[in-house]
């Protein structure tokens, strides 16, 4: 396989992840402004997810639900429409790869983005505007797994979609934290249970939790939960395994595999002594310097990418 | 279908009915089925077609407004039909044709003879765009240079077959032929019952074997790739297509890198794997940036050096489009004559060249009535057609012609034939041509027929898609064998 057409592939994997993770995001969250509807900072917290500080403060001068969501929906830099329509660049150039449905699909999606957009930056049209968008993402996702060999391509698409998933579950567990745990925002102490079950619900993981932890909503468990499982698929040590067993099947797979297994022991941490020295902040933070470590891993043994001298030492 | 109104243009051929709108020999059966078919019976099926082009994915590329546009493949139904025993002429005179051109562009990079016995004059190709320098003292193997060659054909009112150009660049449209014979079968599946017609889908197979035979490194499995500028093209749909039907790999420039041992090779995830033969469709001047366009990125720096030393092979070979040029093309019957000392089997349009300086006055004074190409252009960019111009164009034409007549041929205006086509629910008359394409390496193999293009609009002579052209199904109708 060509290493342009399997970075294509990753990036696939990644950016329809992307979409899905985004319009969950921002539904959950959207839900749970009317339960607290005097916590304003919900959206600023939202644009921190994403890392997109500097780019949001770029086009919009207040925060506010409006600006938020049309940023996360319909901008350039970290929004569905964004990550779609990357998704569909990338998929349009391996139509012979890839399951001419999943070309299709992609490409419907694009059009609905395109065409209904409008509708999701209203309060009455974004839940079914975003619900469109998750099924549309896990029916692709289905619609992969059902189609499309065990080869390399599908092993990139994997490969993308493990590592993107892995990094926005650090995010919203990080965000989350900050949340509870910084000082500045007493007011949103007294809502501990609502909002670690909001962190949860963005990821899917209430009813798993549930069934997994038979006790109330706790900060800790959740981090555990979230950090630590391994049969949930979006907590970090799962979507990591899945990376490992992908890279597993691919050639030239050392040094990948080595980054992998140092991040897996860097998840086993303790979490719980951290959570009460309050350096969860930093312990995340690890995470996903690893976490960047594997995709260059990724990109210079499968992609052809020179590593760059800056991030080296950042690993180092 | 009501063929009663159907109107053929004055002094035109029309390839499936005569004056009277009788059927012409062979054509009963089909013209009768046209008849009896029902109104909404053909727009059903015409539907049809157009759902399966859409689901298909056949498109074409047009870019405009900054955004790139996957338009559909505008197809029409009615087939065009060629008998075979005609067929078979058409075939040997463009074999006999493709052989001769071949022998004329090693000629002209190697011993020069054909410009020593003053045939063809030197002036010629030291003005033409497409001679390569740095092809001269090359002899690829099989002395092959055009292994892909589309010719484009046309009839003319008596009826003969005409030459009218020759592409031997990176001729297009060869899948769209594929596709569309795959579409008839569909939305016209009675008709293949009644005739006997010949396949067409072996191209892909044959397609790999010819680039198979030129691979410098004799073996099983070369490695095969076709090289695409990618998808801005507007035939990448076509490279695709070819590529995933040869199952060869569809690279672009920067897939490619040439090592230090001047062998290619291409990046793949399991690292560097060596190439033996590039179906490129990038024009030469891409190429190779060291050689050629210092700034095209859709190329591999040191390709001509590796090509040069015979490591891997290029269909088309570099330089090979001095023989595409449309003044070199009114010499291609007196190459055949030199080469192969026989007659030429097909005609070429009659053309003026303009470099001529008694040619050049009779076109000056003709030109209303008369066609005027630039030697390089394709895709029917740069033409004049006498009739339809405006008098500014017309001066403006002259006074080209007389600052740079190397640069121009003119000819007769040929009033292509007609084929019954399906217009707004009726069937009228439309302007047609043909595109054979011709493979040749250790064999020559060509196309049982070719891509039919067609003018939609009513009474146009430009067949070109991206200026509303359309296409057919090519049948070349067996001949009964006699018991």
């Amino acid at each position: 396989m060509l290493s342009r057409v399997a970075e294509k592939m990753y990036w696939f994997g990644r950016y329809i992840e992307r979409a899905e993770n985004t319009a969950r995001i921002i539904n959950v969250n959207t839900s749970l402004i009317m339960d607290l509807p005097r916590v304003k900072h919900i959206w600023n917290s939202l644009i921190e997810i994403t890392g997109c500080e500097v780019e949001f403060q770029n086009r919009f001068t207040v925060i506010d639900e409006r600006n938020v969501i049309k940023f996360l929906l319909l901008d350039d830099f970290h929004s569905i429409r964004s990550a779609v329509s990357n998704a569909r660049e990338n998929a349009r150039t391996t139509r012979e790869i890839m399951p001419t449905e999943a070309w299709e699909k992609t490409n419907e999606l694009h059009l609905y983005i395109k065409n209904s957009g409008e509708k999701g930056l209203t309060r009455a049209g974004r839940h079914e505007f975003l619900s469109e968008i998750i099924n549309r993402c896990n029916q692709l996702t289905g619609l992969l797994a059902g189609s499309m060999s065990d080869n390399f391509g599908y092993n990139f698409i994997k490969l993308g979609r493990n590592l993107e998933r892995a990094d926005m579950t650090t995010r919203i567990t990080d965000v989350g934290c900050l949340n509870l745990l910084d000082d500045t925002r007493v007011e949103l102490q007294n809502y501990d249970n609502i909002l670690w079950m909001n962190v949860l619900r963005s990821l899917t993981g209430y009813q798993m939790y549930r069934q997994n932890v038979q006790d109330r909503v706790r900060g800790e468990d959740v981090v555990n939960f979230l950090l630590k499982n391994r049969q949930f698929p979006r907590a970090v040590a799962h979507c990591l395994s899945e990376a490992l067993n992908c890279s597993e099947l691919l050639p030239h797979h050392d040094q990948t595999l080595r980054t992998i297994g140092q991040a897996i022991r860097t998840v086993d941490t303790d979490v719980i002594s951290l959570l009460k020295e309050s350096k969860l902040h930093d312990y995340i933070d690890e995470i996903q310097l690893e976490l960047a470590a594997i995709h260059n891993s990724i990109a210079t043994s499968w992609f052809g990418h020179q590593i760059s001298e800056d991030l080296l030492e950042k690993i180092e | 279908m009501d063929l009663k109104n159907y109107k053929t243009p004055p002094r035109v051929y029309d390839e499936m009915l005569t004056g009277g709108n009788r059927a012409r020999p062979g054509l009963m059966p089909l013209v009768s089925y046209l008849r009896q078919m029902k109104d909404a019976n053909m727009a059903e099926r015409s539907r049809k077609a157009e759902l399966a082009i859409r689901t298909m994915g056949i498109t074409f590329t047009v870019y405009s407004e900054g955004e790139n546009i996957d338009r559909e493949w505008p197809f029409d139904i009615i087939p065009r039909v060629i008998h075979e025993a005609e067929w078979r002429t058409i075939e040997k005179g463009l074999s006999q044709r493709l052989t001769a051109l071949n022998l004329f562009i090693t000629d002209i990079y190697n011993d020069e003879k054909i410009i020593k016995d003053k045939v063809v004059p030197r002036e010629l190709l030291r003005s033409s765009k497409d001679f390569r320098p740095e092809c001269r003292g090359m002899k690829p193997l099989f002395n092959t240079w055009a292994h892909v060659c589309g010719s484009d054909l046309v009839r003319g009112g008596d009826g003969t077959i005409y030459v009218l150009e020759d592409n031997l660049r990176v001729p297009s449209g060869v899948s769209y032929m594929l596709e569309n014979r795959k579409i008839s079968k569909q939305v016209l599946p009675e008709l293949f019952e009644q005739h006997d017609i010949l396949p067409v889908d072996d191209y892909p197979t044959q397609l790999f074997d010819t680039l198979s035979s030129i691979s410098p490194r004799p073996g099983d499995y070369p490695e095969i790739v076709v090289l695409t500028p990618g998808i801005y093209n507007s035939a990448y749909f076509e490279h695709a297509y070819l590529a995933q039907r040869m199952g060869a790999e569809l690279v672009e420039g920067s897939d490619l890198v040439v090592a230090e041992d001047d062998c290619v090779y291409m990046k793949t995830v399991e690292g560097l794997s060596r190439v033996d033969v590039i179906y490129r469709r990038i024009d030469d001047l891409y190429l190779d940036p060291e050689v050629f366009n210092k700034a095209s990125t859709l190329g591999v720096p040191g390709l001509m050096r590796a090509w040069q030393k015979g490591n891997v092979a290029l269909a088309n070979a570099p330089g090979a489009g001095v023989a595409d040029d449309k003044v070199v093309y009114t010499y291609v019957p007196d190459m055949i004559r030199y080469y192969l000392n026989e007659d030429p089997i097909l005609p070429n349009v009659p053309s003026y060249m303009c470099s001529d300086p008694k040619h050049q006055k009779h076109v000056i004074q003709n030109l209303e009535n008369l066609v005027v190409k630039p030697a390089n252009e394709s895709g029917g960019y740069g033409m004049y057609i006498g009739p339809t111009e405006t008098k500014r164009r017309t001066a403006e034409m002259k006074r080209l012609i007389k600052s740079n007549p190397r640069n121009y041929i003119a000819q007769p205006i040929i009033d292509l034939s007609t084929v019954p086509t399906l217009c707004e629910g009726t069937i009228q008359a439309r302007h047609v041509d043909l595109r054979p394409f011709i493979l040749s390496g250790s064999k020559s193999y060509i196309t049982a027929g070719g891509l039919t293009r067609v003018a939609l609009v009513k009474d146009s002579l430009i067949v070109n898609s991206s200026q509303g052209g359309g296409s057919k199904d090519t049948w070349i109708l067996a001949t009964p064998e006699k018991n």
